[in-house]
């Protein structure tokens, strides 16, 4: 009982981990499942099939191609834009900085519903076609704030004497850039883009607005929730989280190593 | 899906600010992406709110300034928007009292495991949002552990959770939660902690510690974490579709069937519209009672 008191926040915690894992261990323990009917919602019997013929169902496959393709594609240029908009803002004077930094917040502040219908509006407005380009503009679109906040504040963090030192060593301004700033930035750009991606290739609402007949991963998983979502998207969705886990958990290891390795100098 | 609010606390660093076009060149490309694609779609959205049908062509619409369409939305559709307010609302409370003895753990108690911790709270969001919503089917089916629990204490008015409201809300509340928790570690994790020994010196309780030094100190994150857990389950239809019967609906539904099914423009543009303008308001009001403006 004293244990339990002394540790009730720690215990707590714990128990709000495990919660936040509750759906995703369902998952993936229903990628193993062979369901009886189509509904891959109780367990019946272990399978290992949906794993080894991960495109088995036609369109699962080629709309996580699809999703891919689209998430690297608006990764890189939104990517790119929200960097060269952070340094911007943490390095120059221009005016309209306060209208900068509202649409900049705003789009992490409106609800996807509604970002989605009005481009879909803007694009019916125009007639332009809709399908991948229009899917690719709306995520450009909606992470290059995420992007901005990003990158902002890694550079914010980021020691001025170091780049003084550089140029107290007679480096150019391109050269302190090149060999000083843009090394030290470059994790959290790497970082923006890991966030832009995955906001990209999850993205439901505003792509279903603006895909027309288009079929994503999540349109793919959306449109089988009716008629049942077939085993292999539990494989796929199980692979994607493992393989994202491990970028992360990665990344965070070289981080602390060379973090410790800096200390250690 | 929003990170954004763990990255490590930026020591205010003065640099020197330059004023040159460069500045204006590196904004460009990106912000006229954004005026294009985000700002000006809001005028569209207004404007095909106020179209009227074309004669005797179902399914097409002309400009026009038919405000009849505003009211006959709200008349038609309070319900639903009444319902994704108050779901979302108790979502959000819901949120911040799990998120909070989390996050507090981690930014006093995380020490070195802080970083693997923070891992831990976006991992879940590398699942995809649609399975892991569609993974509460599993959870909470009528034959499950948990509703056969709560049906034993008669505490359900359906004797189920699954296709009702309450599973609706427990969905929101699930998914939108690692929003809850960064914005409060963030500001849980900028406490001086000498501040909470300050008060323990002076023979204050755990309890009065923590509602005169922790809690007002963290409300700059009990805000950023409540705009951003209540804004996109307010707009959120996914939770509605999949965990909650058609009388579960949420205005978002509402306005995804207008829009793509039934192709009524003017109506889904105009139920947007109000709903971004509702949220808005609330917004503003919120940041300026709660007084705190560090949001970006």
């Amino acid at each position: 009982m004293r244990f339990i008191r002394r540790n009730l926040l720690g215990l707590i915690a714990i128990l709000v981990l495990v919660y936040l894992f509750i759906p995703i261990a369902v998952v993936a323990i229903l990628s193993f499942n062979n369901p009886t009917g189509k509904f891959n919602l109780a367990w019946t019997q272990f399978s290992t099939d949906a794993w080894t013929n991960l495109c088995g169902v036609p369109g699962v496959c080629s709309s996580f191609v699809t999703s891919i393709q689209i998430g690297i594609i608006a990764t890189i240029v939104a990517t790119a834009l929200g960097t060269m908009i952070a340094f911007a803002l943490v390095r120059y004077r221009f005016r309209g900085r306060s209208t900068t930094n509202l649409l900049i917040f705003l789009p992490m502040a409106t609800p996807e519903v509604v970002m989605g219908s009005s481009l879909l509006a803007l694009f019916l407005n125009l007639r332009f076609p809709l399908g991948q380009w229009t899917v690719v503009i709306a995520h450009i679109m909606f992470i290059i704030s995420f992007v901005v906040v990003t990158v902002k504040a890694r550079l914010q963090g980021l020691d001025p004497r170091l780049e003084e030192a550089a140029r107290d060593l007679y480096a150019n301004p391109r050269a302190t850039f090149r060999y000083v700033t843009l090394p030290l930035v470059t994790p959290g750009i790497a970082g923006a883009a890991l966030l832009g991606f995955s906001l990209s290739f999850d993205d439901f609402i505003i792509s279903y607005f603006n895909a027309g007949t288009l079929v994503t991963f999540p349109i793919f998983i959306w449109g089988a929730a009716q008629r049942g979502i077939p085993v292999q998207v539990n494989a796929l969705a199980t692979l994607v989280f493992i393989i994202a886990l491990l970028i992360v958990l990665g990344s965070q290891l070289v981080n602390y190593r060379r973090r410790r390795k800096l200390m250690s100098v | 899906m929003s990170p954004i609010l763990v990255a490590e606390p930026a020591k205010p660093v003065v640099v020197a600010q330059r004023r040159s076009r460069t500045g204006y060149i590196l904004l460009f490309p990106g912000m006229t992406w954004l005026a294009i694609f985000f700002a000006i779609p809001f005028i569209t959205l207004f404007m095909t709110s106020l179209q009227q049908p074309v004669p005797g062509k179902i399914g097409k619409y002309q400009a026009g300034f038919e405000l009849s369409n505003y009211a006959n939305a709200m008349v038609e559709y309070w319900p639903q928007f009444l319902r994704s307010f108050v779901y979302a609302g108790i979502a959000t409370l819901l949120a911040l009292i799990i998120a909070y003895p989390l996050a507090y753990f981690i930014a006093m108690k995380g020490g070195r495991w802080r970083p693997l911790l923070l891992v831990l709270v976006i991992a879940p969001s590398f699942a995809s949002f649609l399975l892991r919503t569609y993974a509460w089917r599993t959870i909470l089916s009528d034959e499950g552990p948990i509703t056969s629990f709560f049906n034993a204490l008669h505490l359900l008015p359906d004797d189920r959770i699954l296709n009702t409201g309450i599973a609706v809300v427990a969905g929101l509340t699930y998914n939108f939660l690692p929003f809850m928790i960064l914005p409060l570690y963030a500001a849980l994790e900028k406490i001086d902690p000498r501040l909470i020994e300050a008060a323990s010196d002076l023979y204050a309780s755990a309890t009065t510690t923590f509602r005169k030094v922790t809690w007002p100190l963290s409300l700059p994150g009990v805000v950023a974490g409540t705009l951003l857990t209540f804004i996109p389950a307010a707009g959120d239809y996914i939770n509605a579709e999949l965990l909650g019967s058609t009388k579960d609906r949420m205005i978002g539904n509402v306005i995804q069937t207008n829009f793509i099914e039934f192709r009524d423009y003017p109506t889904a543009s105009a139920l947007s519209f109000v709903l971004m303008a509702v949220i808005l308001v609330m917004v503003f009001t919120y940041i300026r009672r709660a007084g705190t403006e560090e949001l970006v």
